[in-house]
């Protein structure tokens, strides 16, 4: 419990996100293109991180379907961002040794003639540490 | 020399858990002029009064400084009890070591020393008041009540109900507000019409009332009980004495797609119009926005099948000037624009449409007849997903949305989704909500009622977005609930608008100079004790124009606000304050700058003789101040450049001794 407190200061610090403003409407997920490859959608990620219940979210494929597509900043009544959470979760997992979501190696078998090279820029953004 | 007596209160735990009560009554002892000082659990009690009054005899006190809670809170009490000793009541000063000194500090050392800093000060002014006593002035009765929906005809009903004349100054060219637009009301679904035109009814026949429709409030000056008030009654084209609201001319009106802003735009009007079957003043209006006659001179049918002569193309707007004792505000509110919300499709999609335009579609004397069909295409419309809080509760942006609950919507939506279950039994309704809020008296009982007998689907959630498709619109929504995301296909969408105050209410809050708060709500004298009344005395709000408000709830703030005008044109006296400005003639340079600087319209400027030192005589140019209208804002004190302006009560001097006590 301990360490789930440090972990959701930790992500709060990160995200810049104030959790406890969160009103529980639920539109981050009612608006989020994802939703159905998502295990946790973007209110359980806000909901879960203020709880401090963050192990299930870092262990989670979740983490990596959210297109960051922002739409759940853009529509959130409250301007609590859940993008940004889910981003610091994920940033949390990437950082942890080894759990790096994708190597060099793997990138030439994702390449297809027309990926922007922006694509390749971002995805190691996001992806590794 | 002052013979000043200091008394501390402890406010229960409200002070003297911040402030050492004790070392502050002790610091203050040896202040110059104080002669007593004490502290004691509640000051403003019957016990606390006594002390004070004992004081006051046994040490021949003069002044008197309570170091206690803010003068909005006591001061009146003080000063009653001042008066009550023998004391001038004027010779009371407030030290405010409560909201301005225990609430704000946490720790005990630093809220003492600001305590003992605050009661010094008010010491220091007190050793310089002097007795004040005030004027009297009389007070017209007559009440003016600004905006005729419900809020504002139950006020001028119950002032009229005892006696005092009333006028109701209505923009629209009818009375009867936004209610009149309803279809039915919640809890007990009794028609909106059929409950509130017989009170329009016993407006137009109340003698001690006129309305003033198509009407607006330009000027307001004055003071309470004495109010001067220019009312622009708009010209109509027509001529309301000889009108008698036959509705020929509309029938031959030959313009005839103008929007219908009574239907919110569903359905058209023309140029001349008659909002409702059930206006009052049953009285055509022509819109010279559309009339091609005013346009360009042609046509002119109106005034040729006109039996009673009534239309008057060369009427101009006509500027009313009267004498009020006291106004009422009640000018009411509006849905929010939804243009923002383009999630929501609403200005893609026909068929995305308000609350308030779904009571029009549904009621007898709407665009449908009553008949609850698509606006796009006219059919039935089989699956409804009605959306809450859209805009309420938004504090994400403040252009888009508002950041308070509108208190209405849940309920209201409940009507909606019950109303349509009853009449069309194969019809899917879905609410989506979070959280219903239904407080009030069977409000919750309705709702249950609309999920439990009428099957109404309520899902815990929010809409994300809606995409017209072909003839159906595609909602995406959250289900948090079953933790899914949903996907319907809905025919008609029904947005909970949030609601805002009516535009016309901020210039009006200036012309009063009447408090309003960020949202542009005006702002109550008290949240708790004095609800029905602005802080500007003589001013008094009724209705949603306070904040949002079902109508039961405004109904019964309208009648406390008539109460509250009762009370004072009852008067025939009111007791003025004696804390106004005055000019020191033989200082004044006659440069203008406290009348320009002075809100209230209280300064003028005469010429004077005055007696040189060389015994000639010298006309100069000197202030005055007219100490009825002057409200001791303090403005010209400020802004006179001659030091000639002073305010009593709060003296130059006074005001620099406090300077000085702090800062020693």
């Amino acid at each position: 419990m301990e360490n789930n407190k440090y972990l959701r200061e930790e992500i709060l610090r990160m995200s810049g996100v104030n959790t406890s403003k969160c009103m529980k409407c639920g539109k981050c997920s009612a608006t989020c293109p994802a939703y159905d490859e998502m295990e946790y959608h973007p209110h359980q990620f806000v909901g879960m991180v203020e709880m401090g219940d963050i192990e299930p979210l870092l262990k989670s494929e979740s983490l990596y379907k959210c297109l960051s597509c922002f739409a759940c900043v853009e529509r959130c009544p409250r301007g609590v961002e859940p993008a940004k959470v889910v981003e610091a979760v994920r940033l949390v997992a990437v950082r942890r040794q080894g759990a790096n979501r994708m190597t060099a190696n793997d990138v030439p078998e994702t390449i297809e003639e027309d990926t922007p090279q922006q694509l390749l820029v971002s995805a190691f953004r996001k992806y590794t540490k | 020399m002052q013979r000043v007596g200091v008394f501390v209160c402890w406010c229960g735990s409200n002070i003297a858990g911040t402030v050492d009560v004790q070392a502050v009554s002790e610091a203050l002892k040896n202040e110059p002029g104080v002669v007593y000082s004490a502290n004691y659990q509640y000051m403003c009690s019957q016990a606390g009064q006594e002390m004070i009054k004992a004081a006051v005899k046994e040490h021949r006190l003069t002044g008197i400084v309570v170091c206690s809670c803010s003068p909005r809170m006591h001061e009146a009490t003080f000063r009653k009890t001042a008066a009550a000793a023998g004391l001038n009541p004027y010779m009371v000063e407030i030290a405010n070591i409560r909201e301005q000194c225990s609430w704000v500090h946490k720790d005990m050392m630093t809220g003492t020393e600001k305590a003992i800093i605050l009661g010094k000060a008010a010491i220091a002014k007190v050793n310089l008041n002097a007795p004040l006593t005030p004027g009297e002035s009389p007070v017209t009765k007559r009440a003016l009540v600004i905006g005729g929906g419900i809020a504002g005809i139950q006020t001028a009903l119950d002032i009229a109900d005892a006696g005092f004349p009333v006028d109701i100054v209505e923009k629209q060219p009818t009375i009867g507000g936004k209610m009149a637009q309803l279809d039915k009301t919640f809890p007990t679904l009794d028609c909106a019409a059929c409950i509130l035109t017989p009170k329009m009814v016993d407006v137009a026949q109340n003698e001690k009332i006129r309305i003033f429709s198509y009407s607006e409030v330009t000027d307001v000056h004055g003071f309470v009980g004495n109010f001067d008030v220019k009312i622009k009654k708009k010209a109509r084209y027509v001529k309301e004495d000889i009108c008698t609201g036959c509705g020929a001319c509309v029938e031959k009106c030959p313009m005839k797609k103008v929007p219908n802003e009574f239907n919110l735009g569903m359905d058209n009007r023309h140029a001349i119009y008659i909002p409702f079957a059930q206006a009052v003043p049953k009285v055509a209006t022509i819109d010279p926005n559309a009339c091609n006659m005013l346009k360009n001179g042609k046509c002119g049918v109106c005034a040729k099948v006109c039996a009673a002569g009534a239309i008057d193309y060369k009427q101009k707007d006509e500027i009313i000037e009267e004498k009020y004792g006291a106004i009422v505000v009640a000018t009411g509110f509006n849905p929010i624009s939804m243009d923002k919300f383009d999630e929501f499709a609403y200005s893609q999609s026909k068929d995305v449409i308000t609350s308030l335009e779904f009571e029009r579609l549904t009621n007898a004397a709407g665009p449908s007849a009553g008949k609850l069909l698509r606006p796009s295409d006219g059919k039935h419309p089989h699956t409804i997903v009605f959306v809450q809080c859209v805009g309420s509760r938004c504090a994400a942006c403040a252009e888009k949305g508002k950041e308070y609950c509108s208190k209405i919507c849940c309920m209201y939506t409940a009507k909606h989704a019950m109303l349509t279950r009853d009449k069309y039994p194969d019809t899917e309704v879905y609410v989506f909500y979070i959280d219903a809020r239904t407080p009030g008296k069977n409000f919750d009982e309705f709702y249950r009622r609309a999920v439990e007998e009428y099957g109404v689907k309520y899902i815990k959630g929010m809409v994300g977005k809606v995409v017209p498709e072909g003839d159906k619109l595609k909602v995406q929504a959250s289900d948090l609930i079953a933790n899914k995301q949903l996907h319907i296909d809905a025919d008609l969408v029904v947005l909970a608008a949030a609601i805002e105050p009516d535009k016309s209410a901020r210039p009006l809050a200036t012309m009063l100079t009447a408090s309003m708060d960020t949202n542009d709500f005006f702002t109550e004298a008290h949240p708790k004790l004095r609800p029905v009344e602005s802080p500007t005395a003589g001013v008094f709000l009724s209705g949603a124009c306070q904040g949002p408000k079902d109508i039961p709830e405004t109904v019964s703030q309208a009648g406390a606000a008539a109460s509250k005008v009762i009370g004072l044109l009852a008067k025939d006296k009111l007791t003025g304050n004696p804390c106004v400005a005055s000019s020191n003639e033989l200082m004044c340079n006659g440069c203008s700058t406290c009348e320009r600087v002075c809100p209230y319209g209280a300064i003028t400027y005469i010429d004077k003789e005055f007696r040189m030192p060389d015994r000639t005589t010298k006309i100069r140019r000197v202030a005055v101040v007219n100490p009825a209208v002057c409200q001791g804002c303090g403005a010209c004190t400020v802004a006179c450049p001659s030091g000639a302006m002073d305010l009593n009560g709060f003296k130059n001097s006074q005001i620099m001794a406090e300077v000085d006590a702090i800062c020693k």
